[in-house]
């Protein structure tokens, strides 16, 4: 009786271990530190728990550019990971190198997963496609830029939160500066007020179709537009309507968690953070815009990162990242992400659960990007693609930082910046060839 | 006299082997193939790469940011080397005076060493933060609005003050070790002579000080211009923009932040080049003017 029992827990042992060898291995690095972190090691630990052929194992590798050099690097040595989360800035940089992902697409197709891009929302279908709109990155944490405003501050000073930056400059932020406010800081120059100005405002950012046709691009940094406003966001800082802190993202964020700031240009993604550390009643709306410039202001499109599937995997492997893309983009996980984060759901379908769940009702702001991201596209306001452009992005910010604290002038810094930039599209455009 | 050797050549050979690859693998083949790169425009992932000649080289040359980060690095390490060997040396001057409690002093000056630049550069961040910086506040107090990661100068500021701080303790060791290396029978026949501390301490402190001041300048301008990377790295926060930053800094940044391997490997052969001037420079014009006892 007693080496029966041995020998059947020996055998149930036995017939576990080989599932467990049997079990498909994939890694994931990714960028999402802090309780971003901790939701992105949930939904692993939910994949693997809803399955047992697939484990998926998240690597946390620093920032979204540490986790893309380590990826390259990775990728140089052969030792590249199953997905690898990359950011919008870098996104040209992956999918430039032919060869280096598997289109999530032609993942899908090879492995039976369904897959129709109308199913996603508007505004996150196309910046991680390629010139035909196949998609290339199945995107992840997508966020676009909104407009925070604390609600106490705007109804001392009885303003509501402006439409256009014509009503913020001859309304909103006198009032506000009346009630002893600085009206407004904004945390991510070339991201809010440069990208996503070209989209609300239906310009284009660069030639040849905003780069996705090739890499013969140049940049279109200068366009007196984007000078205006550069020219009047600096006259609101020196008249006390606005506070700029540096190109560092936290040290413009601090000063409206802290009350000192009333409104502020953030991410959609910040939501889950701003619940938590905000001790006021906050709401947020729609990017403003320039009614001088546009009677129809446009969407904005999507920022944050993707996940890509990286090149040279086993089928078995690429089996395993395309079942664990079809649960991360099911309605529960979207939702559950959307959720926790703030970041916006990227399907349709996890959108309609969030409203039927009543998710917006507790939190009207939550909605607010995914709102703006399904306002009326045109034809500019699909995204970029620019190689080298986690550089071209440090040059503007290196420039608009010396033209704000007046190191230097107008026309200089854009001058410094279309120049510098179209030299770096000059050189990527060789490292492809 | 019998003349030590060995019997044959393959045994000595052999016991050098092991350091022979180390210095192979790990700084010629390197350097070769940095050398190589930035002749190159080459694919991030290393699918396509097109040779360019010196094109690198002349982009590094005619660019003017490239330029003004040298002109800050040249500054930088000047500053930072002149004031940690004075701070340093003042203050083993005053310990060596001590005769209560020396050990204590000592101690307390340093134990800075032991903090890694990353710490001392977050250190720093937390003392000069624009929100809640207390170093901020001390400025704010005088009437100065000090902006980390905003102003040029105040960025500037704390990266030497911070990377100052970390360095002291090594000279002060160093000082410290000079000076009571100086023979008792030398200090006292100088008192006889010159009852001025002043200009007993320039006349004959500071000469026999000498070799150790020569040593230390060659350390504290390596460190100045390679260790403080962390430092550096720490108060940009991610965020180069219209910081400044050091040679070393913008290799890392062009290389591993933008991805561009033929630019930064241009710009670290320029600093191998200028590494080796350097160390020619110092043994060969300095050297000579040393009189080591």
């Amino acid at each position: 009786m007693n080496l029966k029992n041995t020998l059947l827990a020996n055998a149930v042992a036995l017939g576990m271990a080989t599932a467990a060898t049997a079990q498909t291995e994939i890694s994931w690095w990714h960028g999402m530190g802090g309780s971003l972190g901790d939701t992105v090691n949930q939904i692993a630990s939910d994949f693997n728990a809803s399955q047992s052929d697939y484990k998926i194992t998240p690597v946390f590798k620093g920032t979204y550019e540490e986790t893309l050099t380590a990826g390259i690097a990775a990728f140089r040595a052969g030792e590249q990971p199953n997905i690898m989360q990359v950011f919008d800035a870098g996104a040209a940089t992956v999918i430039g190198a032919k060869g280096a992902v598997v289109p999530v697409q032609d993942l899908f197709a090879a492995n039976d997963v369904p897959f129709n891009i109308e199913d996603y929302i508007a505004g996150v279908r196309y910046f991680y496609a390629d010139e035909d709109g196949k998609m290339i990155g199945m995107p992840f944490n997508s966020s676009t830029p909104i407009l925070y405003y604390n609600t106490e501050a705007l109804e001392k000073a009885g303003v509501t939160a402006p439409k256009t930056w014509e009503e913020f400059e001859s309304v909103t932020a006198p009032a506000l500066k009346d009630a002893g406010y600085i009206a407004l800081a904004q945390s991510h120059m070339p991201w809010i007020f440069t990208e996503n100005f070209f989209s609300r405002h239906n310009i284009p950012f660069a030639t040849n179709n905003n780069g996705y046709g090739g890499t013969d691009v140049t940049i279109n940094a200068d366009a007196p537009e984007l000078k205006a406003h550069f020219e009047a966001f600096k006259s609101w800082i020196d008249n006390g309507y606005a506070g700029f802190f540096g190109a560092a993202w936290d040290d413009n964020a601090k000063p409206f968690e802290s009350g000192e700031v009333a409104m502020w240009l953030g991410s959609s993604g910040s939501f889950g953070g701003l619940v938590q550390k905000a001790d006021f009643d906050f709401s947020a709306t729609v990017l403003p815009y320039w009614e001088g410039v546009t009677k129809e202001p446009k969407q904005t499109f999507i920022g944050g990162a993707a996940l890509f599937a990286m090149a040279g995997k086993s089928d078995a492997e690429n089996k395993a990242t395309a079942e664990f893309f079809r649960f991360m983009t099911s309605p529960e996980v979207q939702y559950m992400w959307h959720k926790e984060t703030g970041y916006v759901p990227i399907t349709e379908a996890a959108y309609e659960m969030a409203k039927a769940d009543g998710h917006y009702d507790r939190f009207p702001a939550a909605e607010t990007g995914i709102q703006q991201l399904q306002l009326p596209a045109g034809e500019w306001t699909k995204g970029y693609r620019m190689g080298f452009y986690v550089q071209i992005r440090d040059v503007m910010n290196r420039e608009y930082t010396r033209y704000l604290t007046g190191e230097t002038s107008l026309d200089d810094a854009f001058g410094a910046i279309k120049s510098e930039a179209d030299k770096l599209l000059a050189r990527f455009a060789k490292t492809q060839s | 006299m019998k003349r030590a050797g060995f019997a044959n050549y393959w045994l000595p050979i052999l016991l050098l082997l092991p350091q022979l690859t180390i210095i192979a693998v790990f700084f010629y083949w390197p350097a070769f193939n940095a050398v190589q790169s930035s002749f190159y425009l080459q694919d991030p992932f290393g699918f396509g790469s097109q040779f360019v000649g010196f094109e690198n080289y002349s982009d590094l040359f005619a660019s003017k940011e490239y330029a003004k980060v040298a002109r800050f690095t040249l500054l930088f390490t000047l500053l930072v080397t002149a004031t940690s060997l004075a701070t340093a040396l003042l203050l083993a001057v005053k310990a060596d005076k001590v005769l209560r409690g020396a050990r204590t002093y000592k101690t307390l000056l340093m134990w800075v060493y032991a903090v890694a630049p990353p710490v001392a550069g977050l250190m720093g961040v937390m003392l000069f933060d624009q929100n809640i910086g207390s170093v901020t506040d001390l400025f704010a107090w005088f009437g100065y609005d000090y902006r980390l990661g905003v102003n040029y100068w105040d960025t500037a500021f704390a990266m030497i003050i911070v990377s100052v701080w970390i360095q002291i303790p090594v000279n002060f060791i160093f000082f410290l070790s000079g000076l009571q290396s100086i023979p008792q029978h030398v200090r006292e026949a100088a008192m006889i002579d010159n009852p001025s501390g002043f200009g007993r301490f320039w006349q004959i402190t500071f000469p026999l000080l000498a070799p150790t001041a020569f040593f230390l300048l060659i350390i504290n301008i390596t460190y100045a211009l390679f260790d403080t990377f962390g430092i550096i790295d720490t108060l940009v926060k991610n965020n180069p923009a219209s910081n400044p930053m050091t040679l070393v800094y913008k290799v890392f940044v062009d290389g591993f932040r933008g991805n561009d391997m033929g630019g930064s490997s241009a710009q670290s052969v320029v600093l191998m080049v200028l590494v080796l001037a350097l160390t020619i420079f110092q043994f060969r014009l300095l050297e000579r003017r040393i009189h080591y006892t």
